[in-house]
């Protein structure tokens, strides 16, 4: 067997552009989301929250609520039964938030749980919550870093103490003092929402004292599980979390949220299953979101436009009890050649719940600012934006030292810019204009890194020829029970309607969640690990059966293809898995396996040479892994209304094997668009007065409509990477948004000679800099 | 507690007129002479809908009726009483139109529906729109073909949106069904998809 892959594995059905397999129960409405589980004797979970962002309670009035029709419980932090441990009590906490609410009086930002009422209708639930009188003493709060009220503090460590507060690589500050030409500027970030379209949704049934099942809207069912036995001092195995269709995440779904604890509680005491929503305003308030932040680039370059110097920091708003920050400063230290880096990270408690990851977090606003600066730079300089990144391409991992694992970020300028038709474009702002609109293009680059993961996964092929292969892994709307049903596919040689794949459950194989784009890379080699398991055992038969061509063969010198076991020196003489299983009488076999993306896949497979990384999610390894990628936008801009219409968009991206075309093109096109929103709409607005949102609706938080988006062009350069998983996959549920705005703030900037530093990019900002002389 | 109710006459057939005498209430209310006090027309609206009655359904064909409150949401009537729930609830305010059904052939958000006011009318939901035997409709084989959806939440609000905006003459080009098709929020951002299928579509749905 050979099981040092060191080129990626033959493929048929893995690669196809196939319609998803659970399309069918999508477009039908047959497929259910966690709070549309029927269970019998289900009651309805609603939360109340608070009206104050700091403060305490000074009492709870629930005489009126508990009036209405089918009331079974009023809970508050009174008579709420309390968790084994509250999170600050678990060493290994698995969310960004450490803070459980309803534990005392105690109010720490608006829109905190301070009731949950359980009832037999929807509707009486919400009314009783509606009738619930708390009364405060309110202190004043403090609603971001930049209330004259916050102490900036220095975290040192970021991310539950994961991260450092400080990278310095080099001398950049003198760097920076000695360059020949210099640029510096600051980058303004509005709070963004995940914003679902399914609200967060916790459905608790208890069957007895000791054994839980929970079907939650969760990006992760393994961290979920392992937070609620923690909480509840519960062995993990006698809690189930189950996740079969989820409506979206983006991060917010991969965290664990007091609102999942509240009902697992209350579902106990109240001893029936209880499903809790939140409503879309709750959304704002239960699941977190993009920090408020604001960041300070400088950048030295020579004369030529070589980068010798990046000096970041950022300044963010963080929760009372959390160091949450995203790590804007990675993509800044890897994506161009620059021998001299630092970033610093200052961070400011506000009466607000804690942040969490956002797709692409850090690389986002990240790359808003450093591909601005570029873009600037480029502009001081002369150069196209193009050229003046191709003259800091970085051939190796700056970062680090090592070597790229692959990197087509070249192919994906040079097809980016033809697709777009880049050499048409006026390189001198302000000078295209289409009616009285103003025309810009411009242009940025994404990437984003290979982040080391593990899982497992079971196959079972049966002898009449299908399949069912398990791993507890999510799908998102990632596409996930398709390209595994594909890679399945190949590695038995099955039609891909002859595979079952499951994933969603605690009881299926541990895999790792949808986030940090690792699911698909992981789950994909974890089902190879699982089939490779069955095929050794297959080969074990055939090569001890008189009627197999492979009949005293030694197994290692055996190789298996899309389903197919031949001698690696004489491939005409084999036969099929089936074929021997068949003949076994065995009426199936069964795998399983670990798989294994990014640096510990490479450890594995060929060995440790590398330095250690500034990460600790990546082990030794030899190379630096990442994807690549460049967007091309064209603006349209009304002078006279401030607004800004992108009317044409071109991402060419550098992701490894592509597992299928279509649902990969839609992801990187729902990427971009994602990101539009965020360059131009997105904003939700904390009063700064009282800390509340004033816009905590989807008619108050805009995000992309119909209307507002043209044709997205999404191509993929072909790539192989034998380093970093067994079919070559990098993960892109991030990459196709890394860049986005600063595509179109550098389209703006070529439309209007101005440059708008502040997301979104409203039509007020976009006015006010025409106010202002180019 | 709820009041006594008088359950309201089980109507087999859906018809228009049953509906129509007990939207008398409304309807009267809405007539009502200015001299009526505002307390007296609440109060009279309040005695003609209080309590738990039984409310009849013609949903996708077939009248089912529940035992619900008059302050139930058609969207809720569905999702909660009658375990449709390919209708889905994302803002519940009419905001994103997740919600989307056809109500005698127009889209509405059934979120901002009460499903007491929805007696006798022909609601079509997601679970309804592909034929028996599981065919599916041309909408959803196009919204399928063209990847028209990533997690699926908004979709059924999409596809039913979608058939109303074909059949109200909204998809004559890119722009027209972009532009009619903005009442439903994708935030996986599958628009370009969805146009696309929409207007592939068109030509089949006859």
């Amino acid at each position: 067997m050979e099981t040092n892959q060191k080129e990626n594995a033959p493929t048929n059905v893995v690669g196809k552009p196939l319609d998803r397999v659970d399309g069918p129960a999508k477009v039908t409405g047959a497929a259910r989301y966690s709070a549309e589980i029927s269970v019998p004797g289900t009651v309805h979970g609603v939360l109340k929250t608070s009206t104050i962002a700091k403060g305490r309670i000074t009492g709870i009035d629930t005489s009126r609520a508990a009036k209405e029709p089918g009331i079974l419980n009023i809970f508050t932090h009174e008579n709420l039964p309390k968790p084994a441990k509250t999170p600050k009590q678990i060493e290994k906490w698995r969310a960004a938030q450490s803070y459980l609410p309803m534990q005392d009086n105690q109010i720490q930002y608006a829109g905190q749980p301070v009731a949950l009422v359980v009832a037999t209708t929807l509707e009486a639930a919400t009314q009783a919550a509606a009738l619930i009188r708390v009364t405060y003493q309110a202190e004043t709060p403090i609603d971001s870093y930049h209330d004259p009220k916050a102490e900036l503090f220095d975290p040192q460590k970021i991310q539950q103490g994961k991260k450092d507060g400080h990278v310095v690589r080099g001398n950049p500050q003198q760097a920076y003092n000695g360059a020949a030409v210099k640029h510096e500027a600051t980058y303004v970030h509005a709070i963004n929402h995940h914003s679902p379209m399914e609200p967060a949704a916790t459905l608790a049934v208890w069957e007895g004292a000791d054994k839980l099942t929970v079907y939650e809207a969760s990006q992760n069912v393994t961290m979920h599980q392992g937070n609620l036995a923690e909480l509840l001092g519960m062995p993990r195995e006698q809690i189930r979390v189950v996740t079969k269709y989820i409506g979206g995440g983006f991060g917010c779904k991969g965290s664990f949220w007091p609102h999942t604890i509240l009902t697992v509680l209350a579902a106990r005491a109240v001893n029936r299953p209880v499903k809790l929503a939140l409503t879309r305003q709750q959304m704002f308030t239960g699941v977190g979101h993009r920090e408020d932040q604001e960041q300070t680039l400088k950048m030295g370059a020579t004369a030529e436009g070589k980068l010798v110097s990046i000096v970041h920091t950022k300044k963010a708003t963080t929760s009372p009890w959390d160091n949450y920050t995203e790590s804007n400063g990675k993509v800044m230290d890897m994506l161009y050649a620059c021998e001299n880096y630092s970033t610093v990270y200052e961070l400011a408690r506000a009466n607000v719940m804690t942040s969490v990851w956002m797709r692409a977090p850090g690389e986002a606003p990240g790359s808003f600012a450093l591909e601005s600066s570029m873009d600037d730079l480029a502009n001081q300089l002369n150069l196209d934006p193009l050229e003046i990144r191709l003259r800091n391409y970085a051939d190796y991992d700056h970062s680090n030292g090592k070597p790229w694992s692959s990197k087509s970020l070249k192919q994906c300028y040079t097809r980016g810019a033809e697709l777009f038709g880049w050499s048409k474009r006026n390189p001198k702002p302000g000078q295209t204009r289409r009616g009285k609109l103003l025309v810009g293009h411009g242009m940025a680059s994404a990437t984003y890194p290979v982040h080391s993961s593990q899982g497992t996964a079971r196959v079972r092929l049966f002898a009449d020829g299908h399949a069912v292969v398990e791993a507890g892994a999510t799908d998102l709307g990632t596409g996930t029970y398709t390209v595994m049903t594909q890679v399945s596919a190949d590695a038995l040689g099955l039609p891909p309607e002859k595979i079952r794949f499951e994933l969603g459950d605690t009881r299926l194989p541990t895999a790792p969640g949808s986030g940090g784009s690792v699911a698909a890379g992981t789950v994909a080699s974890s089902i190879m690990a699982a089939a490779e398991d069955v095929w050794d055992k297959v080969v074990k038969m055939a090569v001890a059966d008189k009627k197999s061509p492979l009949y005293k063969a030694k197994p290692t010198d055996v190789k298996v293809e899309l389903g197919r076991m031949f001698l690696s020196k004489d491939p005409k003489k084999g036969e099929t898995l089936l074929a021997a299983l068949g003949r076994s009488g065995q009426p199936d076999i069964e795998g399983s396996g670990t798989g294994k993306y990014g640096a510990g896949y490479e450890e594995k497979n060929f060995g440790q040479n590398g330095a250690n990384q500034n990460d600790d999610k990546q082990k030794p390894g030899g190379h630096s892994m990442h994807s690549f990628g460049a967007h091309f936008c064209e603006v349209e801009v009304d002078p006279d209304l401030g607004t800004i219409r992108v009317t044409r968009w071109v991402g060419v991206h550098g992701a490894g094997t592509v597992l299928n075309l279509k649902t990969a093109t839609s992801q990187m096109t729902g990427g971009a668009i994602y990101g539009i929103g965020a360059a131009l709409m997105e904003d939700t607005f904390r009063d700064p007065n009282f800390a509340r949102y004033t816009n905590a609706d989807l008619a108050g938080y805009h995000v992309p409509v119909n209307a507002d988006i043209p044709n997205i062009q999404v191509e993929f350069v072909p790539e192989t990477d034998p380093y970093i998983n067994y079919l070559g996959v990098k993960g892109i549920g991030e990459l196709g948004m890394v860049g986005v705005a600063a595509a179109v703030a550098n389209a703006v900037f070529n439309a209007t000679g101005r440059r708008l530093r502040s997301l979104p990019m409203t039509p007020d900002k976009v006015l006010e800099a025409l106010r202002l002389p180019a | 507690m709820p009041g006594p109710t008088t359950p309201a006459p089980l109507n087999p057939d859906g018809s228009r007129r049953t509906f129509m005498k007990q939207a008398g209430g409304f309807l009267g209310l809405a007539l009502a002479p200015p001299f009526l006090s505002q307390a007296e027309r609440l109060t009279a609206l309040s005695k003609k809908v209080e309590g738990v009655s039984t409310i009849s359904l013609k949903v996708n064909g077939t009248v089912r009726a529940i035992r619900a409150e008059p302050r139930v949401t058609l969207l809720d009537a569905l999702r909660e009483y009658l375990d449709l729930t390919g209708s889905k609830k994302g803002c519940d305010h009419g905001q994103c139109g997740a919600c989307t059904v056809l109500v005698d052939g127009r889209r509405v958000n059934s979120c901002l529906t009460l499903a007491v006011m929805s007696q006798g009318k022909e609601i079509t939901t997601i679970e309804g729109l592909a034929k028996e035997g599981g065919e599916l409709h041309p909408m959803q084989a196009a919204f399928l073909k063209h990847d028209g959806f990533q997690c699926g939440y908004c979709t059924p609000g999409q596809i039913m949106s979608a058939v109303a905006c074909v059949q109200e003459g909204h998809a004559g080009s890119e722009a027209e069904v972009r532009e009619w098709m903005s009442g439903n929020l994708c935030r996986c951002s599958a628009y370009p998809n969805i146009t696309a299928a929409i207007l592939e579509a068109k030509g089949q749905m006859g």
